[in-house]
């Protein structure tokens, strides 16, 4: 990175099952991706709480990406459905609060698509980059807690 | 199946349906519906006088139709148990009311009319699906006759054409006329690898089997030509490709590679037009008896059987194993494995191997006392839960259950609990639960707001 330009620094949440492993197959196989991610293994992209996209961005990060398996291919059967059917809700709330689309995205990504992988993180961090740092949400009086 | 039939750690129940499985691995309560076959299995002794004798005649089901059975029969020669059914459908005493001539007939007074279904309910400890699968119905195919064609038959009515114990004691004969055919085409890939009729895979055992007809009927019948219409041929598999090439060789197949655009009768011939990929043109082939290697489907009811079993299955009805590679007999749902077909098309070495990993997978199980299960699952905290049970509905493997417990007082009070051995730690409950009162061990969301701190700094 370049020293005084602005970076985003986003989470990626991915699922055990599909897209970490993906994500493993992008390094396996070469492929680079933005190091603007920081990437949490989540058991199955159900397991994640609107709550934890809230303090992603309350603890000033820009931008998260959640990211499961394709829709009727989930390990454990619905964990992908459920996901879906929160992640519309809360990205609705989120564009209502003035959060950008750009910053929040959700993705499927099996465990062979590693190029996809590397081509989905490469889109999600140039979408942050065109909205510019989190400044609307990042709670700056606490510690995020 | 004798052999089976005669251990005494085996109980088959045969003519009976699973109707509910709840429970879970080690402990799974099945509701097992023994239907009632109108004839007391215990005094039966297997004579065989009531179907000599009964005077209602039906298409047998095992032999395609193309044989009778009685109104009271057993199924095939061999069947275990050696016990008959009434099939009420047809029997007389069901459809007229009278007629009694089985029972009459029956020293052992084994034939009773009135009985009635009977529910079993029993604790098991494991469970295999060995449904097997059901043959492809060709008659979607209307290029072949749409079923309209006597002589254009699936291969599994020309195994017991040939069979000495079917419709035909063996004899190779026309179904049209009863003549013995001179000129046979076997058409391959009916109902296997192909999009436009919703069956793009590939039924592993119709390669085979269309090759061991071609060579039995060559050696019932020396003078007969087999022409073989193919897509490729899949002989993988130890010793098949030889076998393949003796086909051609020894015995004399002729093996056309492409497809078969018509079948049209022109006098009692059926005239085949195809294509020759290979030579590059058209042909026509003149056939007595055209064979079509019709391929598997799943079974008819594969779906209701999933649903009841809570197993996943794919977009054709074929279970799903938990692993492609590396659980190939597990399913989801641990202590319920695959064993055959109802995963998957196999042929019978592959049957078999399933089976008997099936068969080893149970017994590992059972031969401990205790079982190593996988920590990280989800737990309920009973003192903040609000019993709104949305995890409930959330949970794929119905893994929360509801449980009494006495208080101190000896008030009796509801409350929720994970089955930690149902419970594969997807976290569905934990992300659902509005009063956090769920935990999945391993991955709280403690654990996940720390990693995220660290990634904030």
């Amino acid at each position: 990175m370049e020293e005084g330009k602005w970076e985003p620094k986003v989470v990626g949440f991915l699922c055990h099952w599909c897209s970490y492993a993906g994500a493993d197959l992008t390094g396996s196989a070469r492929l680079e991706y933005p190091h603007n991610i920081r990437i949490i293994r989540i058991p199955c992209s159900g397991r994640v709480d609107p709550m934890f996209i809230l303090r992603t961005l309350q603890n000033g990060i820009d931008g998260v990406l959640v990211s499961g398996c394709h829709p009727g291919d989930c390990h454990y059967q619905s964990g992908n459905y459920h996901a879906r059917r929160k992640f519309a809700v809360v990205k609705k709330l989120l564009e209502y609060v003035g959060i950008e689309p750009e910053r929040v995205q959700f993705s499927w990504v099996a465990a062979s698509e590693g190029p996809k992988m590397a081509q989905v993180i490469e889109e999600f961090v140039e979408g942050v980059k065109k909205v510019g740092p989190n400044r609307l949400f990042k709670d700056e009086t606490k510690d995020g807690k | 199946m004798v052999e089976s039939s005669q251990n005494e750690n085996i109980e088959i129940l045969t003519y009976s349906e699973v109707e509910e499985v709840g429970g879970y691995i080690g402990n799974f309560d099945v509701k097992i519906r023994k239907k009632a076959r109108l004839v007391d299995m215990e005094k039966c002794t297997g004579c065989g006088t009531c179907y000599q004798k009964c005077p209602v005649k039906v298409p047998s089901e095992f032999d395609m139709e193309m044989g009778v059975r009685k109104a009271i029969y057993v199924p095939f020669p061999q069947a275990v148990p050696n016990v008959p059914v009434i099939d009420k459908e047809h029997c007389r005493m069901f459809t007229k009311g009278k007629c009694q001539i089985c029972q009459k007939l029956c020293q052992a007074e084994a034939v009773d009319y009135e009985q009635e279904d009977e529910i079993i309910e029993d604790k098991f400890g494991a469970i295999v699906t060995a449904t097997g699968y059901d043959l492809f119905d060709a008659s979607v195919y209307g290029e072949y006759g749409g079923g309209r064609f006597k002589d254009v038959i699936s291969g599994l009515q020309l195994e017991r054409l040939i069979s000495p114990s079917g419709p035909t004691g063996g004899h190779i004969t026309r179904p049209s006329d009863g003549k013995e055919p001179k000129n046979v085409v076997f058409i391959q890939c009916v109902g296997s690898r192909d999009v436009e009729k919703g069956r793009p895979y590939c039924s592993n055992v119709c390669c085979m089997y269309t090759a061991k007809q071609a060579v039995l009927l060559k050696e019932h019948m020396p003078d007969v030509q087999t022409n073989i219409f193919y897509m490729d041929i899949r002989s993988a598999g130890k010793n098949y490709e030889q076998f393949v090439q003796r086909t051609m060789e020894k015995f004399g197949a002729l093996y056309i590679r492409g497809r078969v655009s018509k079948i049209y009768e022109r006098g009692d011939k059926l005239i085949v037009k195809g294509a020759d990929t290979l030579a590059g043109g058209q042909v026509e082939v003149e056939a007595d008896l055209v064979v079509l290697a019709t391929g598997i489907t799943p079974r008819h009811d594969s779906k209701e059987l999933a649903g009841i079993l809570g197993i996943p299955y794919d977009q054709f009805g074929f279970f799903t194993e938990l692993h492609p590679k590396l659980a190939p007999i597990e399913t989801v749902t641990s202590g319920i494995f695959l064993a055959g077909a109802c995963q998957t098309p196999k042929d019978i070495p592959d049957t078999v191997a399933s089976a008997s990993g099936a068969a080893a997978k149970v017994a590992a199980l059972f031969s401990s006392d205790e079982m190593s299960m996988e920590p990280l699952v989800s737990t309920i905290d009973t003192a903040v839960c609000s019993m709104c049970k949305a995890c409930m509905e959330v949970c794929p493997y119905s893994a929360i259950q509801e449980d009494e417990i006495t208080l101190r007082d000896g008030t009796k009070k509801k409350q929720l609990k994970v089955l930690e051995s149902v419970c594969h730690g997807c976290g569905a409950c934990v992300s659902t639960c509005r009063s956090s009162a769920v935990m999945l061990r391993g991955m709280t969301d403690e654990q996940i707001f720390e990693e995220l701190m660290a990634m904030a700094q």
